[in-house]
């Protein structure tokens, strides 16, 4: 495919991974309006998460992840803050260090000759067994986005899962607070 | 609990206390009790289109014209349908409209009602903001929010969506001092933003040696003050100036700064200067393709500052040097007061041997064109046009194609808000309804939509409205029977294959706009132009004037897509390298 004469000149940064946090009114319409932007202007999201986080101001966080040079990057968070119920948008990969995490419930099939293995993996990666029912088991293990990678990667190779993840939320670490 | 009104009431008690005086609609079911309490009020007028496209055209056209924000009444489901268009249009060029549509009652919404649509869904990506009201007690805070951020930074489009059963409860009005939008919703530049960076650039224009001014339409948003403040300080530094489609108007065309039109039919000095200088002022312009062309050939010796109220537009396509966030006015008067508080200038001859540059560019002679014989040139007819209405109040609006651009090209305003184009979108169907909004807003000035033969037709239906308000707007139809910007692409870039673009079978336009009761006028000869353009200014009625012109004229000078500022074509025997005109059809 050929370049678009109308494209930016040739980018010298890389595609990167990016967490962006987000906080909006919590009122109706206002996750469309968030991902409507991305898919309207060709932006990628990776995955993406929203929760109401203040009980008394109506305040939702959504955390997406996504990835683009530094350019299409900056590009997102300025198109983000044209939308009127957006408050602001974090950048948390720009900010420093940041801390993130994600749930994923994995539904492991046991049989008697894995059994031991699955019980020893789930221990290592310390993914908490939530329910029991004959061959089946339903695990909960949470963290960063490559330890449940890792973690997915491994128990595949021993038996068949079903497997539902959270996408990762993130939040700036303490330190990077403390120093401000 | 006696003060208690209905939802239609609150409607109408919030518009007129937002200054409203008229609003351009449609009825429907899902709008008849507005409709009802616009009946027992005379504080606010409504103009009655034929489609609810022509509308929010026109109500375009009063608010580009008036500074004021256009109002928008049209019904649930396929009234909402038909006005996004209209939406687009606004978002792109940034005109404060506010459109309220009627829903189903709540208790139909999803159920696949009679004329119920996803309204809110369908217009988000095309209104700056907009609201689905379901409890009434919200709907004056609601418009009175929705006027604020309809006209706050960068204008736009806000749509108001109000179920039936809404407009019928009763509910308390809030006056609009009583309401506190969050500062987050709001564009609030901070009172010292961006001093630095009006340092800088200040600074750098004044070590400029090739300085040009590049003026969008975000000048005239900014109110006329803006534009008498870009006047200034250009005088003041000296230096040339070129606008863009929404930009003309803000420097008089007559100005001796002024180069005109700059971008795909614009001037070629204008285009030169861009390419070749070092230092480039954008006020209030975002870099669109049709300005840019090739971007990485885009001006690359420049130092580039770049005025805008909307932080998305900077390093968007263009990176620049200098960015500055904020309102045209404030900026360029920090601009003023700091380039006179530290004596900056610059030195006479330094200019004088750019001027020299451009003056030699000048004699290119770039929008000259053969005007022999008695056949009537499409640009003759718009010079003429200018010529017998430069000495009145003249409101030009224009549909979309080859008649558009010779209009920009030599049609010379004086004025902002003079000139009212559908640059963004480029929508065919928007000038004729764009006057018809000018005119209500300025009951006296003359308005002419100039138009193609084509672009007319898309809404041709609103002569009915012109009639029936009497509106004495006169339409000025370049007849060349093709959809001629299309027919110059197929000439140009499709080997001549005139796919579709011929118009067989189109209405007798004298004898149509007699059948709506209106004048018709016709000139099919040079010598009849001058008699027929008199003719229809002197007439105090709607007019179509049908001036039949050559037909396969071509606008020149064009930079084809894909090209750069500096590889202008002047005319059609000066043919593009095939390479990259083969490139340039993949575009728009």
């Amino acid at each position: 495919m050929n370049k678009s004469v109308y494209a930016s000149p040739d980018q010298v940064s890389e595609t990167k991974r990016h967490i962006l946090t987000v906080l909006v009114d919590n009122e109706p319409g206002v996750l469309a309006r968030v991902i409507g932007m991305f898919s309207g202007r060709g932006y990628n999201i990776d995955s993406l998460n929203v929760a109401e986080v203040s009980n008394d101001e109506n305040i939702s966080r959504i955390t997406i992840v996504t990835h683009g040079t530094s350019e299409v990057v900056s590009q997102i968070e300025k198109q983000l803050l044209r939308i009127i119920p957006v408050h602001s948008v974090t950048n948390l990969d720009q900010e420093g260090s940041s801390v993130e995490a994600e749930v994923a419930l994995v539904y492991i099939y046991i049989s008697d000759t894995n059994k031991k293995k699955v019980y020893q993996l789930c221990d290592l990666y310390r993914a908490r067994k939530i329910e029991n029912e004959n061959n089946t088991t339903i695990f909960e293990i949470a963290g960063a986005s490559e330890r449940v990678n890792r973690f997915i990667k491994e128990i595949n190779e021993i038996t068949k899962v079903e497997i539902v993840r959270s996408g990762p939320v993130a939040i700036s670490s303490i330190q990077k607070n403390e120093e401000e | 609990m006696n003060n208690k009104i209905t939802g239609a009431e609150i409607v109408l008690k919030s518009l007129a206390e937002q200054g409203v005086e008229v609003v351009f609609g449609y009825p429907g079911g899902a709008v008849l009790p507005i409709y009802d309490t616009l009946f027992k009020q005379n504080s606010i007028k409504h103009v009655l289109v034929r489609q609810e496209g022509g509308a929010i055209h026109a109500a375009e056209g009063y608010a580009r014209s008036t500074g004021k924000t256009g109002v928008v009444l049209v019904t649930s489901g396929p009234g909402a349908t038909n006005v996004v268009t209209g939406l687009t249009d606004a978002m792109m060029d940034s005109v404060p409209i506010v459109c309220i549509t009627g829903q189903v009652p709540q208790h139909l919404i999803g159920s696949d009602a009679f004329q119920e649509c996803d309204t809110t869904g369908i217009t988000r990506p095309c209104t700056k903001h907009n609201y689905l009201v379901k409890d009434v007690n919200k709907l004056s805070s609601v418009f009175h929010e929705a006027f604020t951020i309809a006209q706050n930074g960068r204008p736009g489009p806000v749509l108001i969506d109000i179920p039936k059963d809404v407009q019928f409860a009763s509910g308390t009005y809030e006056e609009k001092n009583k309401i506190i939008i969050p500062s987050h919703r709001l564009f609030e530049p901070s009172p010292d933003f961006e001093k630095n960076k009006i340092e800088e650039a200040v600074e750098l224009i004044s070590k400029a040696k090739k300085p040009i001014f590049y003026i969008g339409g975000g000048c005239i948003n900014s109110g006329p003050k803006a534009s008498k403040l870009v006047r200034e300080f250009i005088n003041t530094v000296g230096s040339p100036v070129t606008m863009t489609l929404m930009g003309l108007g803000v420097v008089g065309s007559s100005d001796k700064n002024s180069l005109g039109m700059l971008g795909m039919h614009g001037m070629y000095e204008a285009n030169m200067a861009m390419h070749e200088c070092d230092v480039m002022i954008n006020i209030g312009a975002r870099f669109d393709d049709r300005v840019t062309g090739r971007l990485d050939a885009f001006s690359p010796n420049s130092k580039k500052i770049h005025i805008d109220i909307d932080e998305s537009n900077i390093n968007k396509t263009i990176n620049v040097d200098v960015p500055i966030i904020g309102d045209v006015k404030q900026v360029v008067e920090k601009m003023i007061a700091l380039w006179k508080e530290k004596k900056f200038k610059i030195d006479d001859k330094t200019l004088k041997l750019w001027w020299d540059k451009i003056n030699e560019w000048k004699k290119v002679d770039c929008l000259n064109y053969n005007n022999e014989g008695n056949q009537i040139k499409p640009q003759y007819a718009v010079q003429r046009l200018y010529e017998l209405t430069k000495n009145t109040k003249t409101f030009i609006t224009t549909e979309v194609g080859q008649h558009q651009m010779w209009a920009a090209q030599f049609y010379k305003f004086e004025e902002p808000n003079r000139w009212l184009t559908s640059g963004g979108l480029g929508t065919m169907g928007y000038g004729f309804p764009a006057a018809i909004g000018a005119q209500v807003g300025h009951p006296d000035a003359l308005v002419v939509d100039i138009a193609g033969d084509a672009s007319i037709l898309m809404n041709i239906q609103e002569m009915s409205t012109a009639v029936q308000y009497r509106l004495p707007v006169k339409i000025f139809i370049l007849n060349n029977e093709y959809m001629g910007m299309v027919r110059q692409w197929q000439e140009l870039l499709h080997g001549g294959r005139y796919s579709e673009s011929y118009t067989d079978s189109l209405p007798d336009f004298v004898k149509l706009a007699e059948s709506y009761k209106a004048v018709g006028l016709r000139a099919k000869t040079t010598d009849e132009l001058d008699d027929v353009i008199t003719q229809m200014i002197e007439t105090k009625n709607t007019v179509i004037a049908d001036i039949w012109v050559t037909k396969e004229e071509n606008c020149f000078p064009m930079i084809q897509s894909g090209s750069a500022h500096n590889e202008m074509m002047l005319s059609k025997d000066q043919k593009q390298d095939k390479k990259s005109a083969e490139k340039g059809k993949i575009l728009v």
